[in-house]
């Protein structure tokens, strides 16, 4: 089963693919919590905008994701403000503007074609070495800064007026965690593909959030859910030749499916009463 | 000199076409139980959150132990326990302890990690607020009293010197709002710690708080204790 890990194209997706379960339900746990889960897909259209401008340019499109997904998460936050009692409103028009943006980008690149394909729907062979290189230093400052303001985003999550009286830089961080957002679709989508990236972001928090006793809790466990799930999708889809993101979302709602019954059954549960 | 723990000077602050406070004057003591009392929509919640620097006045400045809340940057100092405070995401899923801890940020430093004297300090807080067994739960998993005393533990985990508290028992049953402000006269008499607290409820505390300010028709003004219900 462990020989394919001898390909070198293996080798790039499986180091692609835990980075991708750790930095996602990190972000992810916040997302969930602050009932934002729709703002994965905003910025995963703004990144195949981005994709798209890379290819009609002629440079490395995850560079191209990567500007386009941070503008579009700074808009996000900027109309937040602006509509601050419909904090959805501001993800939609961002989501929009997006999606008419990469859709007249493609064409004006022309450049629907099987690499355009492997960026939506996530591929095993397509993970270069360029790509390894972006998405570790984008994971270890994802990592870092979850770890660096764990408590500020714990405590922003849960009361952000609470938050801003005890002297946190809310807007300041809330700007930067958004950035950051942006940074895990990036780092995301050459495995996951653009479509699922943001089923990657919730569906493992769902699943934990259904038997944690902790934020913590909550937190690590989603990491190991998404673990099992990436893990266990790329063996799949090698062996059954399956696209590895729709694999690895497929599993991941397989396994939230699993515990929801389970915990309805009442054998799996590790809540207090 | 006895520098004043609140002192706002001339606020006004208009909401459109509307003013709701006016040129409005207050200074709080050390030590005070002060109750800011009117009625709906009289402007109390938005000069409390004027006092906080949630909310930027038109005119006027806030001082905070002396210094212009623009500048002021002791904010482990200040208390707040919001109005409606237990109306947050009941599934959110941090533990009491987790939630406390988070008043900490400026003394925890990075990561999750909460070092050993912190914990003695939750320890502690929880202990004033009667409720340390809970310290492992989920804060979702209590009772609307339980959440309130959870609330007034994490104002006072980072040893603040002043509370404000806007209608802090809207929503919890009376033996717990009896409770409640027990507690909050023993941290004034106790603790030393000053108190600011918006409330309807007047005749629950009438006995307890030493000043009363009214708020109606844009002004805020002192009102005898004795004359409250006469007015």
């Amino acid at each position: 089963m462990f020989e394919v890990l001898n390909y070198g194209f293996m080798q790039r997706a499986f180091m692609a693919g835990i980075l991708v379960a750790l930095i996602c339900p990190l972000i992810g746990t916040f997302i969930v919590l602050r009932r934002l889960s729709m703002i994965g897909d905003t910025l995963s259209h703004a990144s195949l905008a981005g994709i798209a401008a890379g290819m009609a340019g002629n440079f490395y499109p995850l560079w191209g994701a990567l500007i386009f997904s941070i503008a579009a998460a700074l808009g996000v936050e900027r109309l937040r403000r602006s509509f601050s009692q419909y904090a959805e409103l501001s993800i939609s028009i961002v989501l929009s503007a997006s999606i008419g943006l990469a859709v007249v980008l493609i064409s004006l690149a022309k450049s629907f074609n099987a690499d355009l394909m492997s960026y939506l729907f996530g591929s095993i062979i397509a993970v270069s070495m360029k790509d390894i290189h972006m998405i570790s230093a984008l994971s270890i400052i994802i990592i870092l800064s979850v770890y660096i303001f764990y408590k500020e985003f714990l405590y922003i999550s849960f009361d952000e007026e609470g938050a801003a009286i005890s002297g946190i830089p809310v807007t300041a961080l809330n700007i930067y965690f958004t950035v950051l957002t942006a940074m895990t679709i990036v780092v995301s989508m050459r495995i996951v593909g653009i479509m699922m990236v943001s089923s990657l972001l919730v569906v493992p928090v769902a699943a934990s959030l259904q038997i944690s006793t902790s934020f913590k809790n909550t937190m690590l466990l989603s990491v190991l859910f998404a673990l099992f799930s990436v893990v266990s999708g790329l063996f799949t889809s090698y062996y059954l030749d399956l696209a590895p993101g729709g694999t690895i979302v497929l599993i991941s709602v397989l396994l939230l499916i699993i515990i929801i019954i389970m915990k309805k059954i009442g054998s799996f549960s590790l809540s207090y009463r | 000199m006895d520098i004043n723990v609140l002192s706002a000077q001339n606020i006004t602050f208009n909401y459109g076409s509307n003013t709701i406070l006016n040129n409005v004057n207050l200074q709080v003591h050390k030590g005070d139980f002060l109750g800011l009392v009117g009625s709906n929509g009289s402007g109390k919640s938005t000069f409390l959150k004027i006092c906080l620097g949630l909310i930027k006045p038109q005119f006027g400045n806030i001082k905070l132990f002396g210094t212009d809340i623009d500048k002021f940057k002791n904010w482990k100092d200040i208390g707040y326990i919001p109005q409606k405070a237990t109306a947050f995401n009941q599934s959110f899923p941090a533990t009491v302890e987790e939630i406390i801890s988070a008043n900490l940020c400026h003394k925890l430093g990075f990561g999750s990690i909460i070092k050993k004297e912190n914990k003695d300090k939750i320890d502690e807080v929880l202990d004033i607020v009667g409720m340390k067994e809970y310290k492992k739960r989920l804060i979702g998993r209590l009772s609307g009293g339980q959440q309130q005393r959870i609330f007034i533990a994490k104002s006072l985990v980072s040893q603040p010197k002043i509370i404000f508290m806007d209608e802090p028992t809207v929503g919890i049953d009376k033996k717990s709002e009896a409770g409640f402000y027990d507690l909050m006269e023993y941290l004034n008499k106790s603790k030393k710690i000053t108190l600011v607290m918006i409330t309807h409820d007047f005749g629950a505390i009438l006995n307890r708080v030493n000043r009363v300010m009214n708020v109606a028709e844009g002004r805020i003004f002192e009102t005898d204790k004795s004359k409250v219900f006469s007015n």
